[in-house]
């Protein structure tokens, strides 16, 4: 499971996930905040086969989508999780 | 005169220091909000370790590079969080969407390309599930971000990043409970000769090799893995020793890896040729030693022109503008093209040893369960793929029009490979007789809105 190991004194940010708060650290992409945080999956695969969490880290796979509120649908790899952002999974 | 770099990495760090040095203020543009590539990615703004925590032996070259980034970027127009996803060759225009949301078009007489690499994998049993990362991915995430995939990951591939990620976790309080390379050690062995090319990377290596070693790390060398294993998450790898025993050993996270492939979708829809490389086992676009394509005005350096890694990617980089100046009759410093030809002539002989010393394990995809799924995108298993290629899909694309492999919202990037393998076993032919699957506009999803 992710694990916050390094350089993790960073002032404490909350967003929600499905309008359940989420805390993070300034600086946590919305992948790490979420994966941090337990929730365990960042979507749903569209074909019956369960969570999934992202792979690549990098932006290539396109395995971490996420609904951001008044952004569309963004990347939780890269797009960094900010005060108040409203996240659906899908 | 328009020129355009894309990509902020080594290669188009470089790339940028000798146009700006001839007096060229290109665009420059990088799909990440700062720069840097993936070697030397820097956290974003409130991370606190320094150069030496964060790089280790690749501290000096991150060191340079940043500041050489931060020189650069005011002497260019410098355009950060844009993708490209389209190219027009014939009109000599990019298509960009920024910041995810604003749609753009660049026009350029010139281009250099350095888009970069990602990691190649085979896929397993199981490797669609959260706890699933690649090796470069569980590699950025303890960079970048300061956390592990795991806090007892196994670490599964082959090459120098398998090393060195499974020491990076080790130091970072999270020892892997597996190091599974499936490389032999003698095959390394062997190739130490060629490595002599590059001596420092060789003692390098040796001494990362030699420090996973000491630190009583459990390693296998010459292993297989057989598949993941768990439900919601994953709990345990199953897999298979040298001597054909077969072992589960319980993790938390297993990160995949087997050396590198080039993002190279842009240099194809530049319309750039491709060639198979059988030493890289991969589909490299073509050019000369210095970066030409056969496509007036566009160049390549870097990774995306066919795997060298970061050092390379300098040399490469700088290369590339070079030629491109002394093209268009600008300001080149011969000396320096000499001095860059000299050395890129010697890496290409590193690199072909360290490939040879590092094999993809073809034979692992090829042979890759019909339930696996070869593309995750669609979830398409390894038995659809056959199936199609009983009903007649002698060639990649093909296959992808037939069974969806390769159609998914990766657009082929992490199942093009291994589907190549598994059609190619198929059908009984070699893997470079299948072809590759062809680059398609955007390179990567876009809101549905921008494409009207």
């Amino acid at each position: 499971m992710l694990t916050r190991l390094l350089d993790q004194d960073r002032p404490e940010i909350a967003f929600t996930v499905d309008g359940v708060a989420v805390p993070a650290r300034q600086g946590d992409t919305l992948l790490t905040a979420m994966l941090a945080a337990g929730l365990g999956h960042v979507r749903t695969s569209e074909f019956g086969d369960g969570g999934r969490a992202g792979f690549c880290w990098m932006g290539a796979c396109q395995d971490c989508w996420v609904m951001v509120a008044g952004a569309g649908i963004r990347r939780a790899c890269t797009t960094l999780a900010l005060p108040g952002m409203e996240v659906q999974r899908r | 005169m328009k020129v355009v770099v894309v990509g902020a990495g080594p290669a188009g760090i470089r790339a940028v220091e000798q146009l700006v040095r001839s007096g060229v203020r290109p665009v420059w543009i990088d799909e990440a909000a700062d720069g840097g590539g993936r070697v030397t990615q820097r956290p974003p703004p409130g991370f606190k370790r320094d150069h030496q925590a964060l790089y280790g032996a690749d501290a000096g070259r991150a060191r340079r590079l940043h500041a050489a980034l931060d020189a650069l970027k005011p002497r260019t127009d410098w355009r950060p969080d844009t993708l490209v996803w389209n190219i027009r060759p014939q009109a000599g225009a990019l298509h960009t969407l920024a910041q995810g949301a604003a749609q753009g078009e660049i026009g350029y007489d010139a281009l250099i390309l350095c888009t970069g690499a990602m990691d190649r994998v085979v896929p397993l049993p199981g490797w669609t599930m959260p706890g699933v990362t690649t090796l470069g991915g569980a590699q950025v995430a303890l960079k970048s971000q300061g956390v592990g995939v795991g806090v007892q990951p196994v670490l599964v591939g082959t090459g120098p990043l398998l090393v060195l990620t499974a020491l990076q976790y080790a130091k970072a309080g999270a020892p892997p409970a597996l190091v599974l390379d499936t490389t032999a050690f003698l095959t390394k062995a062997w190739q130490t000769a060629g490595l002599l090319w590059n001596p420092p990377q060789l003692l390098r290596g040796l001494a990362m090799q030699a420090k996973l070693l000491l630190s009583g790390l459990p390693y296998a060398q010459d292993a297989t893995p057989l598949a993941i294993e768990g439900d919601t998450a994953v709990t345990a790898l199953r897999w298979r020793d040298a001597a054909w025993r077969e072992h589960v050993t319980p993790c938390d996270a297993v990160a995949l890896g087997w050396g590198l492939k080039p993002e190279a979708q842009l240099a194809d829809l530049a319309g750039v040729p491709f060639d198979y490389d059988a030493t890289q086992h991969n589909w490299i676009p073509r050019r000369d030693p210095a970066g030409r394509t056969a496509v007036a005005g566009v160049y390549l350096a870097g990774d995306g022109a066919g795997i060298g890694g970061a050092e390379v990617a300098e040399l490469a980089g700088a290369r590339a503008a070079l030629a491109l100046l002394s093209d268009h009759r600008l300001p080149a410093d011969a000396v320096l093209i000499r001095h860059l030809d000299g050395r890129l002539r010697t890496e290409a002989r590193f690199r072909a040893a360290l490939e040879r010393a590092f094999p993809y394990p073809a034979k692992l995809a090829a042979r890759m369960t019909d339930a696996t799924s070869v593309c995750r995108c669609e979830v398409i298993s390894a038995g659809e793929l056959r199936a199609v290629a009983a009903a007649d899909a002698p060639e990649l694309n093909r296959a992808k029009a037939f069974s969806r492999v390769g159609m998914g919202r990766c657009q082929g990037r992490l199942c093009g490979p291994p589907a190549a393998e598994v059609l190619a076993a198929a059908l009984g032919v070699e893997v470079e007789a299948v072809g590759r699957l062809r680059g398609q506009p955007p390179v990567k999803p876009i809101p549905v809105q921008q494409l009207a």
